[in-house]
């Protein structure tokens, strides 16, 4: 019955276009409007993004995404309650031993075929002092293979002095160990278990970035902790690490299921860091909310104001044969057009403010604070949502153009 | 005009109330009957007050009647819906009004081609050629790609005209198409009107003050509180055409 219509929209494209050029201050207002809160949502996200990929840096730089130690060791009924019965029994926890992780060569193949799994590390890992003279200090030693850790943990980066290797008898220490003790690259140590020691002679130096790390770190050859620990062959945890760290907590969940070990990964043992980022993260979804909620309130009062204004118009479009749908359209499109170039202009804007902060916000360095960049799918996603508030906000103007009475418009 | 023809619209006791159901209810239209044949040109005199405006709203599609019957074009408007009167009135109805009306953001050309952008969604040659041809023809082939603002309220006014004719309409409502003008402006537009109606097949229904306008008509209707006092064939104006 009704004729088809090529292209679609083209009656109200056409007009709206019209409308906007001829209130140029108002679509300037808005538009202006418009990429202001766009600039400061694709900001915000960018800023929260750079910060908190640099704090996630940071702070799992040093450690591994997800880590395996063995069960822990558990008092066990002396008899299995029968059915029916219950054990009230008041048992003192058993005292954890160093113990290996059951089976841990096939647990490490098994975990290198994962998707998603960059890297991962045995070590033996416990406690020891180091001795030289008379300085005597507690360390944490960590037997590893050195490949395999530097994947997980990137001690390259860290490094301040000498090579880094782990030949038989040579060990890596924090830094600051190493002048508690008097010690330089090339110079020999104790490390002493209860029961054995061995000189250790030193091949590098590392920073790790935390004080306490750098006081109480001694990376040596897995087989030196072997024998140090006294558990030949074995490894007390194992260290993954992901593409995606976010996805460590449920590759923790799964492999505590399959594997008899116990896992954690870097969320539950950062509980307060995720908590933080978190509670970021929902600020920063506050502020987009509310910015883009004023944007919508922006667009949709200035056309109101605009379908007031063009009521005789409206009226004179209507009788000479455009239907309501099209009048609607016709403001729609204007929410539309003021959204997509409010937009794009916002997404321009906030471009230049991440260029500024990076050139000129640096730290005591001289150095970026830290890289923050907009990722092309941030500045779409962000685009889209504008476009969206746009024709959102001309939805309620739109309404009410398409209701107004032809013959009491034109009247006016 | 043949008058085998079945009429262009047919009115049957045409009521309209505002504010129905309120204190303040009132009826302006008391039971209208009025027929108009094809390519008549009648005038539509009467008093303010008198129900010209709101009947010719009604005759445009533009207001519904509360009571009555409307017929336009062989089928009743009862029953379209909003769509279906914008259809009809897209199809079969031109207007000119008092104040000119045209879209200040579009040059006189775009004002005419719109009728057929709203119905297309394009413009298509034929249409502009067709828009073109109208302005020529109501004397404004020089001033086709002007704004409305640049022009004066006489040539405003043929626009106005052009634009009406621009989808072959069956019938033109002018509500006080030259109220607005001064005398020479007024006599110009109107005797267009009338040369336009020698050439094409269109019916025009005008509203006007003037008495000097209404005797160069075909037909007056005179209105009175709502009702029709008047309906008289002016035989002396025929051929009266300038």
């Amino acid at each position: 019955m009704s004729p088809r219509r090529w292209p679609p929209l083209g009656f109200e494209l056409q007009v709206a276009l019209r409308f906007l050029r001829e209130g140029r201050f108002q679509s300037l207002l808005i538009v202006v409007g418009v990429a202001a809160g766009v600039a400061v949502v694709a900001y915000i996200t960018a800023l929260v993004g750079g910060l908190q990929r640099n704090t996630l840096e940071k702070t799992l730089g040093a450690q591994a995404h997800v880590v395996l130690t063995p069960m822990e060791e558990t008092v066990l009924a002396a008899r299995v309650p029968a059915p029916g019965e219950a054990a009230f029994s008041d048992t003192q926890a058993r005292a954890q031993r160093l113990r290996t992780l059951a089976n841990w060569p096939a647990v490490v193949q098994v975990l290198e075929s994962r998707p998603g799994v960059t890297a991962v590390s045995p070590m033996v890992a416990g406690a020891a002092l180091a001795q030289r003279g008379e300085a005597t200090r507690s360390v944490n030693v960590a037997g590893v293979e050195l490949e395999r850790y530097e994947r997980v943990v990137g001690l390259g980066a860290k490094r301040v002095a000498g090579t880094l290797r782990l030949a038989p008898g040579e060990a890596i220490v924090g830094v600051t160990l190493a002048s508690d003790l008097g010690l330089r690259v090339g110079d020999r140590f104790v490390a002493s278990t209860g029961a054995r020691q061995e000189s250790l002679r030193i091949a590098a130096l590392v920073d790790l970035g935390v004080a306490e790390l750098n006081r109480r770190s001694v990376y040596v050859p897995l087989r030196s902790a072997q024998s140090l620990f006294d558990l030949a062959g074995g490894a007390t945890r194992v260290d993954v690490s992901l593409d995606d760290v976010w996805a460590a907590r449920e590759l923790a969940a799964e492999l505590s299921r399959e594997l008899p070990a116990k896992v954690e990964s870097w969320q539950d043992t950062n509980a307060q860091l995720v908590s933080a980022l978190n509670a970021q993260s929902v600020s920063t979804t506050i502020i987009r909310g509310v910015v883009m909620v004023v944007v919508v309130l922006g667009i949709a009062s200035v056309l109101v104001v605009s379908v007031v204004q063009k009521q005789r118009e409206i009226g004179i479009l209507r009788a000479m044969g455009a239907t309501r749908g099209q009048v609607m359209g016709v403001f729609l499109v204007q929410g539309a057009l003021v959204g997509l170039l409010g937009a794009v202009l916002g997404v321009v804007l906030a471009a230049v403010m991440i260029e500024l902060f990076t050139r000129f916000v640096k730290g005591s360095d001289g150095l970026p604070l830290f890289a923050i960049t907009l990722p092309p799918a941030v500045a779409l996603q962000v685009a889209l949502l504008a476009w969206g508030a746009g024709v959102l906000a001309a939805v309620a103007p739109a309404r009410r153009a398409a209701r107004m009475d032809p013959a009491q418009a034109i009247r006016l | 005009m043949s008058q085998a023809l079945a009429p262009l619209l047919q009115l049957r006791g045409l009521r309209k109330t505002y504010n129905a159901g309120r204190p303040n209810e009132v009826e302006v239209l008391h039971g209208i009957d009025l027929s108009l044949a094809r390519g008549e040109f009648a005038a539509l005199i009467g008093p303010s007050g008198s129900g010209k405006s709101t009947l010719l709203n009604i005759l445009g599609l533009l207001e519904r009647p509360s009571g009555g019957d409307y017929e336009l074009d062989g089928r009743s408007v009862r029953t379209l819906d909003d769509d279906g009167l914008t259809a009809m009135r897209r199809r079969t109805l031109g207007f000119v009004f008092q104040f000119h009306h045209l879209l200040p953001a579009f040059t006189a050309l775009e004002n005419v081609t719109l009728p057929a952008l709203a119905r297309d969604g394009h413009v298509s040659a034929a249409v502009r050629e067709r828009a073109r041809a109208l302005l020529d023809g109501v004397g404004l082939g020089a001033a086709m790609q002007r704004k409305p603002t640049e022009l004066s309220g006489g040539m405003q006014q043929r626009v106005a005209i052009a634009r009406a004719l621009a989808l072959e309409p069956a019938l033109v409502l002018a509500d006080e198409p030259t109220g607005n003008l001064d005398t020479a402006s007024s006599d110009d537009v109107f005797a267009l009107l009338r040369r336009i109606h020698a050439q094409a097949d269109t019916s025009f229904l005008v509203v006007t003050h003037d008495p000097r306008l209404a005797a160069r008509c075909d037909r007056v209707v005179e209105m009175m509180d709502g009702r029709i006092a008047r309906d008289e064939a002016m035989v002396s104006a025929r051929g009266g055409v300038p």
